[in-house]
């Protein structure tokens, strides 16, 4: 009694009553619901092409063994087969017509035995199909999309940093006139999402030569009012009084805006570049739009165009999956942080 | 890298040099804006106005030089309809279905995204062992693609897949999920919510912490039973807060497209085709690209949005009044 009133007592508090009883259980069905499909993907992503077939599907990735038998070409499954006498063998399955099967005991392997396919049952070991992610690198253009994805993700986060810190920079330590305009300006640009210029932004794409180059991706997109808004209410918070000192020293403005005010805006600009990160490799409809060609297709480009095809290749279509949710979980896992302050700071995402 | 960083900043500074002695300091800041302004007018402001000129002619040219006036008509064909009762009279009855499908999702995402985020935060807000673990739990998927969150679902809820091997393992006919209409649309709306409620919890928590604590002692002094605390205390002053998700939630919903284009298709049919696959079809994925008719569907989508901002205002603005009442 005592160590259950030890495990229930709460800090500093009243003893659980019925509604922490009614919230854990609401925190560990979410638990299951967020979790448990991600965790199905992935353990599926390590069966084999024949196991990911099998219906109904295990969790863990059993897979059927084979053996070779002495006397015949290739591998054949192996089944427990309990015959009319009620003992069990270990059969290899040579062929099967309807629900007659032909098996054969390995060992001895001249004396066929016919089966009724109701009385066998496969034999699985548990095997991680690790080639699912190895014949990724080979068979498939593969290593062209991941790189196209990296590409895009680095070049797009470092063009947005220099130009959102430089506008942001503009417009919190300067006073020039129509600068109020300015910045409504780019902040209105919050209200027009890239779903409703889909075509004009397309034939402008197509028009300064950028259709189908990784470039047509990156540009239309680096100039962010997130970026601009974030990055200005921190710079803000920058005395002045430092850069009138600059001035003094007959800095450049140049040198004081890399020199002194990018430095200073480091936590503000990791946030940025998290989120930046995010966006580029989670980004769908434009790429969809920009990039027809395979050789220029993005991992989520890539993916979808797989899972669309008539035989989908689930095996490895998993594999590429679960390597394109690996970034993105570990940016959750480590800077999970600063994306919560950032979401809660600017109320976007 | 620091070193090539350092040599790309300095070999932009001659330039600024000159422009500020030429400029003055006060008018350098044009040159610090001006790259964002040149790729916000290229990609944005341009785009926008071509758009309505787009949406005023005809033809399958891409050049806008190229393309003959034809004035209101692709708003006709968009939007005419012989008997609006009956959709099938409709010049173009997709989109008048993405239109109504577009509606339905909405309207039901919404009220549920709102009901579960705050249920969430709420429960998130309460003296919990391992909050932070909590709160990354459901703000996990918030994270990943929208490609991934579909390709997720759509192998647990593929004719093979745990979902049916559930229903088996219960004596159950297994159902498919993605090929029979209302599931396929039941799921489109689990989905986005699945993959977007962590976003709007993390919202809602932050309005609750905002909320003063001495409130609350208050409350409790005066025994005042937790459900009084949450209609009298909670809700009202997490108003503001709730009228930003709403509105917010209401702009994405009526936007969807990534995550049901690639768990459904669209389909079956046309029972999960929402406005802006209808846009990606017309002007991009079908073997005629009508621009025109894109552009047109477009504009049809930018008065929703428009309609939600200006009602967002109203809503602040009532709920501001609502308090300076008190």
């Amino acid at each position: 009694m005592t160590v259950w009133k030890m495990l229930t007592a709460t800090k500093g508090r009243r003893r659980l009553d019925w509604t922490d009883t009614v919230s854990y259980l609401y925190l560990v069905v979410g638990l299951v619901v967020m979790f448990a499909p991600v965790l199905w993907l992935v353990m599926s992503s390590f069966k084999t092409e024949s196991a990911i077939s099998q219906f109904p599907p295990t969790f863990l990735p059993y897979t059927q063994q084979s053996v070779s038998v002495p006397g015949r070409e290739g591998q054949f499954p192996l089944y427990r087969v309990t015959t009319e006498s009620g003992e069990t063998k270990v059969l290899a399955q040579i062929s099967r017509i309807g629900i007659v099967a032909t098996m054969v005991d390995p060992a001895a392997p001249d004396t066929k035995v016919r089966v009724n396919i109701q009385a066998r049952e496969p034999v699985t070991s548990l095997q991680f199909a690790w080639e699912n992610y190895t014949d990724l690198f080979g068979k498939f253009t593969f290593g062209k999309y991941l790189w196209n994805s990296v590409f895009i993700t680095v070049v797009a986060t470092l063009i947005t940093l220099l130009f959102n810190s430089m506008a942001a920079f503009a417009l919190s330590k300067y006073r020039f006139t129509g600068q109020k305009a300015v910045y409504l300006l780019i902040i209105g640009t919050l209200m027009i999402p890239p779903t409703i210029i889909l075509v004009p932004v397309f034939l402008v794409i197509n028009e300064v030569g950028l259709l189908n180059s990784l470039w047509g991706v990156i540009l239309p997109a680096v100039a962010t009012p997130t970026g601009v808004f974030l990055l200005r209410q921190y710079m803000l918070t920058i005395p002045d009084e430092l850069i009138e000192a600059a001035r003094m020293d007959h800095a450049s403005e140049w040198r004081i805006y890399w020199r002194i005010v990018l430095p200073l805006s480091a936590p503000a600009l990791a946030v940025l570049a998290i989120f930046s990160v995010m966006w580029r490799w989670n980004d769908f409809l434009l790429p969809l739009i920009v990039l027809s060609k395979n050789e220029v297709f993005t991992l989520q480009l890539a993916l979808n165009s797989f899972q669309g095809e008539l035989n989908t290749q689930w095996h490895y279509l998993l594999a590429m999956t679960v390597i394109t949710l690996i970034p993105v979980t570990l940016v959750f896992a480590f800077l999970q942080r600063y994306i919560t302050t950032g979401i809660a700071s600017a109320g976007v995402k | 890298m620091l070193r090539l960083l350092s040599g790309f900043f300095n070999l932009l500074e001659p330039l600024f040099k000159v422009a500020q002695s030429v400029l003055g300091v006060n008018r350098v800041a044009w040159l610090f804006v001006a790259p964002n302004l040149l790729v916000f007018g290229l990609f944005t402001f341009l785009p926008i106005t071509i758009n309505f000129f787009y949406a005023a002619t005809a033809g399958v040219e891409l050049m806008p030089a190229n393309r003959p006036y034809s004035g209101l008509d692709n708003f006709q064909t968009l939007l005419h309809c012989a008997d609006y009762t009956d959709l099938s009279t409709c010049n173009k009855d997709i989109f008048w279905r993405a239109v109504l499908n577009t509606l339905k999702f909405s309207l039901i995402q919404v009220v549920l995204m709102v009901v579960f985020s705050l249920i969430t935060a709420l429960v998130l807000n309460r003296k919990i062992i391992g909050r932070g673990f909590w709160r990354s739990v459901y703000f996990y998927p918030v994270l990943l693609s929208p490609v991934v969150v579909a390709l997720i679902w759509k192998w647990l809820l593929q004719s093979q897949g745990a979902f049916n091997a559930g229903l088996v393992a219960m004596d159950v006919q297994p159902i498919e999920w993605l090929t029979v209409a209302d599931w396929a649309f039941f799921w489109t709306v689990f989905v986005s919510i699945w993959a977007h409620m962590g976003f709007y919890t993390l919202i809602i928590l932050a309005g609750l912490q905002a909320i003063p604590r001495d409130l609350y002692e208050a409350a409790e002094m005066d025994r005042a039973s937790p459900w009084r605390t949450l209609t009298r205390i909670t809700l009202p002053l997490l108003m503001p807060n709730l009228i930003v998700v709403l509105v917010l939630a209401a702009i994405k919903a009526v936007q969807v497209f990534d995550e049901v284009f690639v768990l459904t298709g669209g389909g079956p049919g046309s029972a999960t085709t929402f406005i802006v696959q209808f846009i990606y079809q017309t002007g991009f994925a079908e073997q005629i690209h009508l621009y025109g008719l894109a552009a047109a569907a477009s504009l049809t989508l930018a008065t929703f949005l428009v309609i939600l901002t200006l009602a967002q205002l109203r809503l602040s603005k009532a709920d501001d009044m609502g308090k300076k009442g008190h």
